[in-house]
């Protein structure tokens, strides 16, 4: 069997146009050796899910700039399991007020990082908790 | 209760397309039941290849055709590959963003591959990939390949009919004719239509084809269609293109010669890897791989005598000795 690679699906969900945020992750991720799907802007939830289903992702990782987390990241979440993808790694970030994190969690968001987070901590964070 | 993924596949479950592409893409041994179930329902879709350099419009022109398609009752299945970074091993699978539209449409499925280190425009499972498609139920399956280099000839034994996307003021179209990228397509497609430089282009390409033909008695002559893919313009003439191709390999009977020859190749294939892998863990299970090397560096062997002596160990044909 050849070396298993992680599959990642960077979304940014919402309707604000700047996605510089979620191509540096992309970025991050793919020279971290995984194998990454860059979705674009203006994503729904929907979209975001599906997008998952087709690739048979690993990780769905969440990028926000716009305030939108609090309603978008628990959706994500909520239409993923509605697909019956109960196994795949929810993580965000971008700019998220702590207060909202614990909230976050709650809803199935494995961790938040936000804009200071050192690189190597996301990277590692996926490999430890991503699906064998 | 375990799944029952070809069945899955067959019933036209995204979710179990999706894991038997997985499955093919790390070479898991569960795929090769899945695909001996699933082969006799593949073959029954039409495959069009999508190529030409990066920027070139390929994601653009896929997603613009398939809109075509669809709206002529046609579902389809996309595989789209991009490069995987020989340093870091990992990849930026973007063709998706061109595509959104299309994620939500139940008649299409879409797949993101990286090449995984295979070289010729595609992934080593991507002949596979597409059978899964075709199994799952789709009638047409578009390939869009890498675009990067001039190898991108794999494309070619996959698809039914091959489209080569050219855009003005990417390089020297003529010296990518020269290096035989060009012989490949059945279709080409003057992309960017709406830049300057298009109409030289499409001379540019009609004078080298119809030296070609002066050559080569041909009994397709390629039509050139140009098109602007962010405008939809050109795309249902690119479309009819593809369908003539279709209609003069089926009545020519070349269609069936060139699945037979592919059928021919990729069994081959299979063979051929299956035989190295077998080898392969037989010689590095009792150490011996590494006994050969260390014999071949201090001369005490040649590479030549000990492949021929392994081979004749490990394959016996009848009426050979
Ligand atoms: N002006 C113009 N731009 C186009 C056309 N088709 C695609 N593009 C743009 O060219 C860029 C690359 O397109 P894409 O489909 O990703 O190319 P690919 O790399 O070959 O898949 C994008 O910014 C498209 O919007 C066209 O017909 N005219
Ligand atoms: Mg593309």
């Amino acid at each position: 069997m050849a070396e298993k690679k992680i599959k990642i699906i960077v979304a940014k969900p919402g309707l604000d146009g700047h996605d510089r945020g979620a191509k540096l992750l992309s970025r991050i991720f793919a020279e971290a050796g995984m194998e990454v799907v860059y979705t674009g802007l203006r994503q729904t939830p929907e979209m975001i899910a599906e997008t998952a289903l087709q690739e048979d992702a690993d990780v769905v990782g969440l990028s926000s700039l716009s305030g939108v987390h609090n309603y978008f990241f628990p959706m994500v979440v909520k239409t993923l399991k509605g697909k019956g993808l109960d196994d795949v790694l929810i993580v965000g970030g971008g700019i998220i007020p702590k207060e909202d994190i614990p909230d976050l969690k709650k809803a199935g968001i494995a961790e938040i990082f936000g804009p200071g987070t050192k690189t190597d901590e996301i990277v590692d964070f996926i490999k430890k908790n991503v699906r064998s | 209760m375990t799944i029952d993924y070809a069945e899955e596949v067959l019933k036209g479950s995204p979710r179990a397309v999706a894991r038997v592409i997985t499955w093919l893409e790390n070479d898991d041994e569960r795929a090769k039941a899945c695909m001996e179930k699933l082969y006799p329902h593949t073959g029954n879709s039409y495959v069009v290849g999508i190529t030409g350099a990066p920027g070139a419009g390929k994601s653009s022109l896929t997603d613009k055709l398939t809109h075509h398609f669809r709206s002529n009752g046609l579902t389809v299945g996309i595989v789209a590959v991009d490069p995987t970074s020989p340093f870091t091993g990992g990849a930026i699978l973007g063709d998706r963003v061109r595509m959104s539209e299309l994620t939500n449409d139940p008649g299409v499925f879409i797949r993101s591959m990286a090449t995984r280190g295979f070289l010729g425009g595609l992934s080593q499972a991507t002949g596979n990939v597409v059978k899964v498609m075709q199994a799952s139920g789709k009638d047409i399956i578009l390939i869009e390949t890498v675009g990067v280099g001039q190898d991108e000839v794999e494309v070619m034994r996959i698809a039914d009919t091959t489209c080569l996307i050219l855009v003005p003021g990417l390089g020297d179209v003529i010296q990518s004719m020269k290096a035989g990228v060009m012989e490949i397509a059945d279709i080409y497609a003057i992309n960017k239509s709406d830049l300057p430089g298009a109409h030289q282009l499409c001379a540019e390409v009609t004078n080298r084809l119809s030296q070609d033909s002066y050559f080569k008695k041909k009994a397709w002559t390629p039509p050139i269609i140009q098109t602007v893919a962010t405008e939809d313009i050109g795309i249902s003439e690119l479309l009819d293109s593809i369908t003539s191709h279709r209609n003069h390999q089926v009545e020519t009977g070349s269609l069936l010669e060139k699945r037979r020859e592919r059928t021919r190749q990729e069994t081959l294939q299979m063979i051929h890897y299956e035989l190295f892998r077998i080898i392969k863990k037989h010689l590095s299970e009792n150490g011996r791989m590494d006994k050969m090397i260390e014999a071949i560096l201090s001369n005490k062997e040649n590479p030549y005598s000990l492949m021929e002596q392994i081979v004749s160990e490990c394959i016996r044909l009848p009426g050979k000795s």
